[in-house]
């Protein structure tokens, strides 16, 4: 089956000359149809720049990016994205806010109203409808971002690094309740973190980047039975992929540590 | 610290009741006019330079019942009103454009810049050169006191829009005149109205520079005349005047942006 997204022989430079840094070089990932793959690494590796590739909001200067065997040319209403920072509208409701955005692809008036109002309530906030974002805590306004993106049926979710934010109870009531509307729903997902225990819980693979330049490293099977719950966290089986993982991102940060050295 | 200490006032980050603060604020203007009562009731300094509150307060009854007051005063507003006006339509849009723009910050943020620098007082007589001493001139002063200002201050503002919030128009697919209009304007306004009401309160400043130099009305040019008649309770009750204007105007732009921007504030 052909993979929703493709991402082929991928470099990205930023600046010129003597003072041009490579992000990304040859990177390639597939992502398959309603995965939900998590992409870690270590701070500054080129994972947040992989993802604004995919969305269409930076260039890139080799190789591919596929969606449905289609090329990415700049953004589109398939790739719906979450970013880290709430991009909620503080000059309007959470209920306009999601509205916002279907009004945006094409939708009216009762319509609109009502799609909007289902989704909220998708992620537990129908009470919260008429609320400003001033009044609303970070998780939940990171839970309307997510109506939003879900609100207008994108082809696939790209998330930034959504719960960094958050304090670590509610990011683990986020964990919870993304990964049972993803198990009802079905949706391709391209997840980053830099949070192991996150990416391992929700993810059906794991994509480890390496330092930058950034490339695919390794891709670690979860093949962890869903539903899943967080008691799944404290499994042998959980613990052993979790291991493995870090290994593979600690892998990368000694041997910075050993370049550091080095040059000392 | 012990819990039945009472919170003293004055500590770092203490928060205090509106009623206490605008019980302090009443208190010292009270006591400032107290001070100002005794020296001139103890004579502590000679009448004719700075006249007793009830002078002060007689002379502006008289210049009110003789309808003088009102004619400078409306001559002032009127002047300020379409001066810092005119100014605000050039400013917002050429804000607006060279804060989304870089190409255009390029070609005039170094010329606002660097006439920003430059002494509004020296193009007074420049100035009355080219318009004539009328209404022209006043509105041109103020112009080059505010405009220069405010183009930079909403420059700032529109900067101040994050970039996320763009980034998720474009998601949206939304052209970029249409980004422009329903999330960076927007975004902007709250930062782009308080920019306005910090620039109103320089434009008093530049009308009053105008009027004293070169009129024959307003509220300026009432103070210069009545310094050769050394009427200082008249040029002491026109300074607390405007300052008087000058604060009204200020709080009310700042309580029509509470109206305004609501969504700004929890709601209680």
């Amino acid at each position: 089956m052909m993979p929703k997204l493709t991402i082929t022989a991928l470099s990205k430079t930023f600046g010129e000359g003597a003072r041009a840094v490579t992000a990304l070089q040859g990177v390639d990932l597939a992502i398959g149809d309603n995965e939900f793959l998590s992409l870690v690494g270590t701070s500054g590796c080129g994972k947040s720049t992989l993802l604004s590739i995919v969305a269409g909001l930076e260039s890139h200067d080799q190789g591919e990016v596929l969606v449905d065997g289609v090329p990415v040319d700049g953004p589109g209403l398939d790739r719906g994205v979450v970013f880290q920072s709430y991009t909620l509208f503080p000059w309007l409701t959470a209920q306009q806010n999601v509205e916002f955005a279907l009004r945006e692809a094409g939708m009216r008036g009762k319509e609109a109203a009502d799609a909007a109002a289902d989704h909220l309530k998708l992620v537990g906030l129908d009470g919260f409808a008429n609320a400003f974002p001033r009044e609303l805590s970070g998780g939940m306004k990171q839970r309307v971002a997510i109506a939003r993106a879900l609100s207008y049926r994108p082809k696939m979710l790209l998330m930034d690094e959504p719960f960094g934010a958050l304090d670590a109870l509610t990011r683990h009531h986020m964990q919870e309740l993304l990964t049972r509307i993803w198990e009802k729903h079905r949706l391709t997902v391209l997840f980053i973190t830099h949070d192991v225990e996150e990416a391992v819980y929700m993810s059906d693979r794991v994509a480890v980047m390496s330092n930058r330049p950034g490339r695919i490293k390794e891709i670690i099977d979860i093949d962890l039975e869903r539903p899943r719950h967080y008691d799944l966290v404290a499994s042998p089986r959980f613990q052993q992929l979790h291991r493995a993982v870090l290994d593979s991102i600690r892998a990368e940060s000694i041997e910075v540590a050993q370049l550091g050295t080095a040059l000392a | 610290m012990p819990a039945k200490k009472s919170p003293s006032l004055f500590r770092l980050t203490a928060s205090i009741t509106r009623a206490q603060f605008v019980g302090i604020s009443i208190l010292v203007f009270a006591l400032l006019l107290v001070v100002w009562w005794i020296a001139t009731s103890a004579e502590w300094v000679r009448p004719l330079f700075l006249p007793s509150p009830p002078k002060v307060i007689a002379r502006l009854g008289e210049l009110a019942a003789s309808g003088q007051l009102w004619q400078d005063a409306s001559i002032s507003i009127w002047r300020i009103t379409v001066g810092f006006l005119i100014s605000t339509a050039f400013a917002l849009p050429i804000g607006v454009l060279i804060g989304c723009y870089k190409a255009w910050e390029a070609i005039v943020e170094p010329v606002v810049d660097f006439v920003r620098y430059m002494p509004v007082v020296a193009f007074v007589p420049l100035t009355i050169l080219w318009t004539g001493t009328g209404d022209t001139q006043k509105y041109l002063i103020i112009w080059i006191g505010t405009f220069f200002q405010q183009v930079l201050l909403i420059m700032d503002n529109v900067k101040g829009v994050p970039w996320d919030f763009i980034n998720l128009g474009r998601t949206l697919q939304m052209p970029e005149r249409r980004i422009l209009a329903r999330i960076v304007l927007p975004s902007a306004m709250p930062g782009i109205w308080d920019s306005l009401r910090i620039s109103l309160g320089w434009a008093w400043t530049w009308l009053v520079v105008a009027e004293l130099v070169a009129a024959t009305s307003g509220m300026g040019y009432r103070i210069t005349t009545a310094q050769r008649f050394f009427q200082t309770d008249l040029i002491i009750g026109y300074i607390l005047l405007l300052g008087c204007f000058g604060l009204a105007t200020d709080q009310a732009m700042k309580a029509l942006g509470r109206r305004m921007f609501r969504y700004m504030a929890p709601r209680g």
